[in-house]
């Protein structure tokens, strides 16, 4: 059915579009025309969302998310993860390969798909394993799995570690144009770490991870990257020595792009306090200057895209001991309004801001979405750039969650999220 | 965890100690589910020593009995703290003032880390002297003078803490070898000469003899304070214990 949201303001970076108007929605669920042209008076008889002082931007893709499908159902599921998803305006994430089994072959990458077909709501685009069984050995089927759907490549939470293999997946990622993702971390200097190595480590007596522990590796794949020119995406950073480096390559014509959690543009290492489980993230929270560094990455566009590097865990596994709980915030449906804090607090541009989370990371995966432009798929969030709300445990749609941000005080909520072209959520 | 066994039946405690990780932990109960269980009890005092640092902390939350934290990780271990200023305080009178260097492995030290609290609290000037490997990020924000060689660390210091050097605790290569720690790091009658002549020499135990200290010095008994130590454990323990039982009622 035909629909149109009028009288809003809308924000699309990709076309360079902040003005007031309206989105005319056709039968297909997909934009028939964008902008100021788009009124009330020249819709016709239709479907209409008055959006008046409201904000529309495209629907947000979260780069960096673990669906926990298959095989930790109990963490997440594809429906858990929609509902988490549209509430926060998220209508497309890139989901890693870290399932029990790994996404690192076909016919478990079909399964993915279909599963996802029938019980998800949002659009999935999954990556596969760089190496089987993310064991960091033999690379995976690149090329079928690419022909299967994969939007890239990366073992997610695990860093390729052997220079051979490395040199082998860039030289051969090359052939099938893949998109090679990594999760930079030297796996022996971090062994047994659980936190940023500094004063807080010691006083905390927790075993550090040292910040050269990431861009060590970044340098490497930077330095192979540089043979063989193939397409690499540093999935996250939290260092600002990373974002240096990260710099001083940027100039030489490699194709690479960078990703950061929204979780450290928004904590450090001191918010963890006495042991809080659910600030243990990988890579660790770093210190306040590394927060501010990450902040100005975004700003001079050293970092490309922000995720909220979503991973639900169950509460069990976060009721231990810092030392022995589990990894990850749960945080796609904060995501959005989480990122708005670097708004309302002047450090980011609005603009900024959304093309991190829509434009970019649709060019970066190579997804249809993230633009407004007519054609694409009606994919849209509808939000209150300044609604003050207060994150809450208890009215979290994920099924994990821990959040890392219980009790902040936020401004902006998403609204309204329309997925090709339907209202599937709203406030 | 025995002079806490000692300390609780000399005072007339119910005491039970139970060694957690042969039974419960194993069989995979979590350190929450322990605390309920043993909360059921109704405890007066919970003392535990957990190879987690904040443990203790975590226990603590879920019980409504006092916790002593006996030990968590590399964090904390408050009573050898107490115990050793105790000791000191017996020994020479005072603690302000005092020069106290505290050697060996400072990283993976629970020990090391109350007593820099505790001793810096008090007046003294403490020192930690390690090699760098085993020397925790930062250290000297912890308001200690840090040394990686025996000879000026230990000038003119009063007090010489030797740590034991946490073999089970290493995992990855901070010290080419025990032979090569021993000759650098460990305390022998050459090394002591740059202390003050009537430096005393105290250990936390369990003792690495030869890895870590001299075997004939750590018996001397013009120097080793050692078996105080131990004798004084056991009274700062019954002191903790009536303290905390007093503010209950």
């Amino acid at each position: 059915m035909k629909s149109a949201i009028i009288n809003v303001r809308i924000v699309d970076t990709k076309n360079n579009i902040d003005e007031i108007g309206g989105i005319l929605i056709n039968n297909d669920g997909l934009i028939e025309a964008c902008g100021k042209k788009v009124t009330k008076d020249n819709i016709g008889d239709i479907e209409v969302y008055d959006c008046k002082n409201k904000l529309a931007i495209p629907g947000i893709i979260d780069g960096r998310v673990f669906a926990s499908e298959p095989g930790f159902e109990y963490k997440e599921n594809y429906r858990t993860l929609s509902q988490a998803a549209i509430s926060g305006g998220v209508t497309s994430v890139v989901t890693m390969p870290n399932t029990n089994p790994v996404i690192d072959n076909v016919s478990t990458f079909d399964f993915i798909k279909r599963r996802a077909r029938d019980k998800s709501l949002i659009k999935i685009h999954s990556l596969a394993s760089l190496t089987k069984n993310i064991e960091g050995n033999e690379i995976t089927e690149f090329g079928l799995l690419k022909l299967n759907g994969a939007v890239g490549f990366t073992d997610g939470i695990k860093c390729i570690q052997n220079n051979n293999v490395m040199d082998k997946i860039f030289n051969y990622g090359k052939n099938q144009n893949a998109l090679v993702i990594q999760f930079p971390q030297d796996n022996e200097l971090s062994k047994n770490g659980v936190i940023n190595e500094s004063l807080i480590s010691t006083k905390l007596g927790l075993k550090g991870i040292p910040d050269y522990a990431e861009h060590l590796i970044i340098e490497r794949d930077l330095r192979l990257l540089n043979q063989y020119q193939s397409k690499y995406h540093i999935s996250l950073i939290s260092s600002g020595k990373s974002l240096e480096i990260i710099n001083e390559w940027k100039g030489k014509n490699l194709k690479f792009t960078t990703g950061v959690s929204i979780n450290h543009l928004s904590l450090n290492e001191n918010d963890i306090g006495e042991f809080k489980t659910f600030l243990k993230l990988s890579p660790p929270l770093r210190t306040e200057q590394d927060r501010l560094d990450l902040i100005n990455g975004i700003k001079n566009g050293i970092i490309d895209i922000m995720v909220s590097d979503h991973k639900p865990e169950d509460e069990e596994s976060k009721r231990l001991t810092f030392q022995k709980c589990a990894t990850g915030a749960s945080g796609i449906e904060t995501f959005l309004s989480l990122a708005l804090e670097q708004y309302h607090n002047g450090n980011l541009d609005l603009k900024t801001i959304i093309k991190c989370i829509t434009e970019n990371p649709a060019k970066i995966f190579g997804i249809n979405a993230g633009s407004l432009e007519k054609g694409m798929p009606g994919d849209i969030a509808i939000l209150d750039l300044e609604k003050p709300w207060v994150v809450k445990r208890e009215k979290m749609q994920s099924k994990s969650k821990n959040t890392a941000i219980e009790g902040r005080k936020l401004q902006g909520k998403v609204e309204k999220t329309f997925l090709n072209g339907k209202l599937v959520f709203k406030i | 965890m025995s002079s806490f066994e000692l300390a609780g039946k000399r005072l007339g405690a119910d005491v039970m100690n139970m060694n957690v990780s042969n039974s419960a932990i194993k069989k995979g109960e979590t350190l929450i589910d322990t605390a309920m269980t043993l909360n059921a009890m109704h405890p007066d005092i919970l003392v535990i020593r957990h190879a987690d640092s904040g443990a203790a902390n975590l226990l603590s939350r879920k019980v409504n009995c006092s916790v002593i934290n006996a030990g968590d990780g590399w964090r904390e271990h408050p009573t050898q703290a107490l115990l050793d200023a105790m000791t000191i305080k017996m020994k020479i009178g005072k603690i302000e003032g005092l020069k106290i260097a505290i050697c060996g492995d400072i990283m993976h030290s629970r020990v090391a880390r109350s007593n820099i609290y505790l001793l810096t609290m008090m007046g003294a000037e403490v020192r930690v002297i390690a090699p760098s490997t085993l020397m925790p990020k930062d250290i000297s924000q912890f308001g200690v003078k840090v040394f990686t060689n025996m000879e000026d660390g230990l000038k003119d210091v009063d007090i010489i803490m030797m740590l034991r050097m946490q073999l089970e605790r290493m995992d990855g290569s901070y010290i080419p070898s025990t032979r090569e720690y021993y000759e650098f790091f460990a305390l022998d009658y050459k090394k002591i000469k740059h202390a003050k002549d009537n430096a005393l020499i105290m250990h936390p135990g369990p003792m690495n003899r030869g890895i870590e200290i001299d075997a004939t010095l750590a018996d001397d008994i013009n120097r080793s304070i050692i078996v105080q130590q131990v004798e004084m454990g056991v009274a700062v323990r019954m002191a903790c214990l009536k303290i905390l039982m007093e503010n209950q009622k």
